[in-house]
């Protein structure tokens, strides 16, 4: 036990409290510093980050620009809807979430299946539509239910809508939710920031093609957010400007007329103005519905529609090729002229057939078609007469020819995924076949190229191409669908330019040659039965192409299956004197051209021409046989 | 005349009031308090009301506790502790669980959370100690203040309640230190300590480290771990020198501030009146201590001054613990800043700290006397 000095224990007791003193200065003097470098030195980072932190761009997405047609009708309009949107990162439960949606909102399988597709193709925090359209009163509903959702909002959206439902779909196209591959293309034309807030983008169709005249220039508004991201006021707003306006050269009510003279056959019909490349129609039937796929399409429609045999998805006018038959001979006739193989009344005796290499090339008309010169070959479309001017000319005379009149290439049309088709030559099947045997060309091979067989496949369009080339005298258009664009800030309009593709410098003397011909066909020919008295000049030619090859065994049509049966066709102008609407119908496994396609095209020329409307789908005329079904 | 009487008779008992009080601590009291309510309205509004009953009572405790003698204080240290020693062992057994931690005990009427009750009974229990063994103090008694001062601490972050462990360990620590534990073993100690830090490190609860880790570099987890302390440092950096104005902070107002009615309502302050903000609180926190160090220079008994000094040395840990936290240089343990922060348990403890202090320094002449 040590002595303590009570004096010199409290001296000791005060150094200690002097000490506790200095310590409290320092560490106060520490915070002191630290306030200093956040508040004065990095104040000024800090400050921005406060800034980003209050401030977010909100874009506001443009209202879709509208297509019209020519004439002014709708086609592809907006609509403003309320949507209940789930963004899944942040709802926690799914199934829990959308069942005790389900209580109040009307939820149904469709919508499930069409969630959980969207959801597989997006990223969990994106925030993804459970029900669209919604009622005010379904809206009430869920505003007083929100605090149970988190997660979970409405928003308010504009809708694409195609009023006419399946009408024209291939052309429109549709719109639906972008992809990664949709983001790649915005960010090739650098149109990121711009779609910053937009969730959708033209699949195919005009809506497509022209997505970025139709999308709009977006706005954006600057709100000030909470930390829960809410928005609390806002500061500055720039409204957006919405797409520009497509008018269309189709004609809605042509159009229309076209499609439902198809009844519910399956084929394509593309009508187009000659002097312009203007497409007055463009059909493809069956057509499918395009509102389907706005809001996302589900599952089991989505496999319904491309699993229908009736394959509605398919563009036939773009991307069906299919063999011309005899609509190939005004064009091997021309072809012929031109190239100073045939004069037009050198003719030939057609004994029903030619013999070549071993092999019977069958006429259809049995015995022939007696002493036959240029126009009676196309009026009663005499096969024997092009198995002979085919053999004659060669296979690379046609190849080259019907390069040139566009049959085997991608016409240009202001819609993407056009094929090609098929222009056969000794090149073609070098480059087609891998096996050397199979990549040469036999002399053989030309004969049926000569009728619109063989390897010949061709698309509606560069048929009806081909058809608008001779009718404006062989000054050729690249084919579109679009007249002219209104901007939608200045309202000007800005003419799709008519583009010439090439001048194919035909002689007009030979030009008449095949119009008087193809005239002919329709007054006392394959085509006279579905002109009988029209009040107009048509220039026509019917084709059946064969689907099957029936190796000259004898094949009737009515007994056999109906996917065998041939394709149906009829190219036309008219008037044939003063051209304004060349056409090409196809009708898929149709039968005799003269039988399905020509009704067809009388009705749309009826209409076009003289504003006669039909009552009934164009009924297939059973009788229009008249001993040469080409 | 009976207007003369009233008045004299009501100004007698005012008198009779305030006697015990000590106007420089309730002057400053008084302005962290306004602040307090300042804040409060710009954090949290709709909380005034409860906060001003918080703060009415936490008065009256401190005026009780003014008139409290350091005499009878002694007497009550032992029973004091003991009872919250037992209450520490019944949280540890039956305790309610929240937010992860055993903290509260449930006696039916109230719950009550037994570790804020030893900030207060360590400090007693170990000045009542040294007073006892004054004449024959040994360094075997500094072991068994440092006993008597881990057991309580060793329970208190068991639950886990790190920023209460680290509260009474420095009430505890302060009264040992004042009692004139030699430099030597306290160096000896800090150096032990550094060394023991990888074990320690071992010890910990997995949130505890994170908030370590996060501390380190917030940036690495911006949205989970790290969000309230980056949020915190940009209130803090984006308030300036004369900060954004009283309820003009964007980062409190927009609610990107966590907790900031609470632990984090430094945040708040600085951002909504920057440096010169700052500046005042950290005067008004001096101010406060260098009073209470002055009573404990001038206490008379060596009790009334390990209590004093401890005390007062409370007032600063919270307030260094929760600067430091919220501006990013200390771990985020859960200590408000006193005075200031929502919640009436630490506002009546810390109002019992300025009642004791009050009473030692009414009563520094006693010996003299």
């Amino acid at each position: 036990m040590e002595f303590k000095n009570p004096q010199e224990e409290l001296e000791r007791f005060r150094s200690r409290l002097a000490f506790a003193g200095g310590f409290v200065l320092f560490c106060f003097g520490l915070l002191f510093a630290r306030f200093v470098w956040l508040q004065v030195v990095q104040h000024d980072y800090y400050q921005t980050r406060a800034e980003d932190n209050r401030i977010a761009l909100v874009p506001i997405v443009p209202n879709r620009g509208l297509i019209v047609d020519r004439k002014g009708e709708v086609l592809a309009r907006n609509y403003s809807g309320y949507t209940l949107e789930i963004t899944p990162s942040r709802a926690g439960n799914l199934e829990k979430t959308i069942d005790d949606l389900a209580e109040f909102i009307e939820i149904e399988a469709k919508d499930r299946r069409r969630f959980r597709k969207l959801m597989e193709e997006s990223k969990s925090f994106e925030t993804l539509p459970i029900r669209t359209r919604l009622s005010d009163e379904e809206v009430a509903r869920f505003i007083a239910r929100r605090y149970r959702f988190p997660g979970v909002e409405i928003k308010a959206r504009l809708f694409r809508q195609y009023p006419g439902g399946a009408f024209a779909s291939h052309i429109l196209g549709y719109i639906g939710r972008i992809t990664d591959g949709d983001i790649e293309k915005i960010e090739r034309v650098e149109q990121e920031a711009n779609y910053r807030g937009t969730d959708h983008f033209g699949k195919t169709g005009l809506e497509q093609h022209y997505e970025f005249e139709l999308h709009g220039i977006s706005g954006h508004e600057q709100v000030e957010v909470d930390a829960g991201g809410r928005a609390v006021r806002t500061l500055s707003h720039s409204a957006p400007v919405a797409g520009n306006q497509l008018t269309l050269t189709i004609d809605a009510e042509l159009q229309r007329i076209a499609e439902q003279a198809f009844g519910d056959r399956r084929g394509s019909l593309v009508a187009i103005e000659p002097s312009t490349g203007g497409i007055l129609a463009l059909v493809s039937v069956p057509n499918y519905d395009p509102n389907l796929f706005v809001d996302g399409i589900d599952t089991q429609s989505w496999r319904e529609l491309n699993e229908s045999p009736q394959k509605p998805m398919v563009n036939r006018a773009l991307n069906g090729a299919y063999p011309p038959g005899s609509t190939f001979k005004p064009f091997m006739a021309l072809a012929a002229l031109e190239l100073g193989k045939r004069r037009p009344e050198q003719a030939i005796a057609d004994p029903g057939f030619f013999n070549f290499g071993g092999h019977h090339f069958r006429d259809d008309k049995k015995g022939g078609h007696g002493m036959v010169d240029m126009y009676k070959s196309i009026v009663h479309s005499c096969d024997t007469y092009y198995y002979v001017l085919a053999n004659d000319m060669g296979i690379d005379n046609i190849s080259s020819f019907m390069g040139r009149l566009g049959l085997g290439q991608r016409t240009g049309i202001d819609i993407e995924g056009e094929s090609k088709g098929v222009l056969p030559s000794q090149q073609w099947k070098k480059e087609r076949f891998r096996k050397p045997e199979q990549q040469k060309w036999y002399a053989g091979e030309t004969i049926s190229i000569g009728i619109g067989q063989g390897y010949n496949s061709y698309t509606p369009i560069q048929l009806a191409q081909a058809t608008a080339t001779i009718a404006n005298r062989g000054v050729m258009f690249r084919p579109h669908l679009v007249k002219y664009v209104t901007d939608t800030r200045s309202g000007e309009k800005r003419l799709i330019e008519p583009e010439p593709l090439r001048d194919l410098q035909l002689k007009p003397e030979h030009l008449d040659v095949i119009r008087n011909a193809m005239v002919g066909v329709n007054v006392e020919g394959t085509g006279a039965r579905a002109f009988a008295k029209a009040e107009y000049q048509v220039a026509g030619k019917t084709g059946t192409a064969q689907v099957f090859s029936y190796k000259g065994a004898e094949h009737k049509t009515e007994t056999m299956a109906a996917h065998l049966r041939d394709h149906a066709l009829y190219i036309a102008f008219a008037p044939a004197d003063q051209p304004t609407i060349a056409l090409a119908v196809l009708v898929e496994n149709g039968g005799f051209g003269a039988q399905a396609a020509a009704p067809i095209a009388r009705q749309v020329l009826d209409y076009y021409l003289l504003g006669k409307k039909p009552v009934a789908p164009a009924p297939a005329d059973e009788a229009a046989v008249e001993g040469d079904p080409e | 005349m009976n207007s003369g009487i009233g008045l004299a008779t009501l100004r007698n008992a005012w008198q009779k009031l305030v006697a015990p009080l000590d106007w420089p601590l309730m002057l400053i009291a008084g302005m962290l308090l306004a602040l307090a309510l300042g804040l409060m309205a710009s954090a949290s509004p709709e909380r005034i009301n409860a906060q001003l009953i918080n703060m009415a009572v936490a008065l009256v405790v401190m005026r009780v506790l003014a008139q409290v003698p350091p005499q009878r204080l002694m007497h009550l240290a032992v029973p004091i502790y003991l009872i919250g020693i037992l209450l520490l062992i019944a949280v540890a057994l039956f305790g309610d669980i929240s937010k992860g931690a055993r903290r509260w005990l449930n006696l039916g009427f109230m719950r009550a959370q037994p570790s804020e009750l030893m900030k207060i009974a360590m400090p007693l229990l170990l000045a009542w100690f040294f007073q006892k063994r004054e004449a024959v103090l040994r360094l075997s008694d500094y072991a068994i203040a440092a006993a008597m001062l881990l057991v309580p601490v060793g329970l208190i972050a068991r639950q886990p309640d790190l920023g209460t462990a680290i509260l009474v360990f420095a009430a505890g620590f302060y009264v040992i230190f004042f009692a004139g534990l030699s430099w030597k073993i306290i160096l000896g100690l800090v150096g032990s300590a550094v060394a023991a830090a990888p074990l320690a490190w071992t010890l910990l609860h997995d949130y505890q480290r994170h908030r370590i880790l996060t501390l380190l570099d917030p940036e690495k987890d911006p949205l989970g771990k790290g969000f309230h302390i980056i949020q915190s440092t940009i209130a803090i950096g984006s308030g300036g020198i004369l900060g954004k104005g009283w309820r003009a902070g964007t980062q409190a107002q927009l609610e990107f501030i966590p907790e900031r009615h609470t632990d984090f309502i430094f945040a708040v302050h600085s951002e909504e009146f920057g440096l010169l903000g700052n500046i005042l609180l950290l005067t008004l926190y001096a101010l406060l201590i260098a009073r209470g160090l002055m009573i404990a220079a001038n206490a008379a008994t060596l009790f009334s001054r390990l209590l004093a000094g401890a005390v007062t040395m409370i007032f600063f840990t919270y307030a260094f613990v929760n600067m430091g936290m919220v501006s990013g240089i200390l771990p985020v343990v859960g200590v408000p800043l006193p005075l200031i922060s929502y919640g009436g348990t630490a506002l009546v403890t810390l109002f019992i700290g300025v009642g004791i202090l009050m009473s030692i320094h009414g009563n520094r002449m006693l010996v003299q006397k």
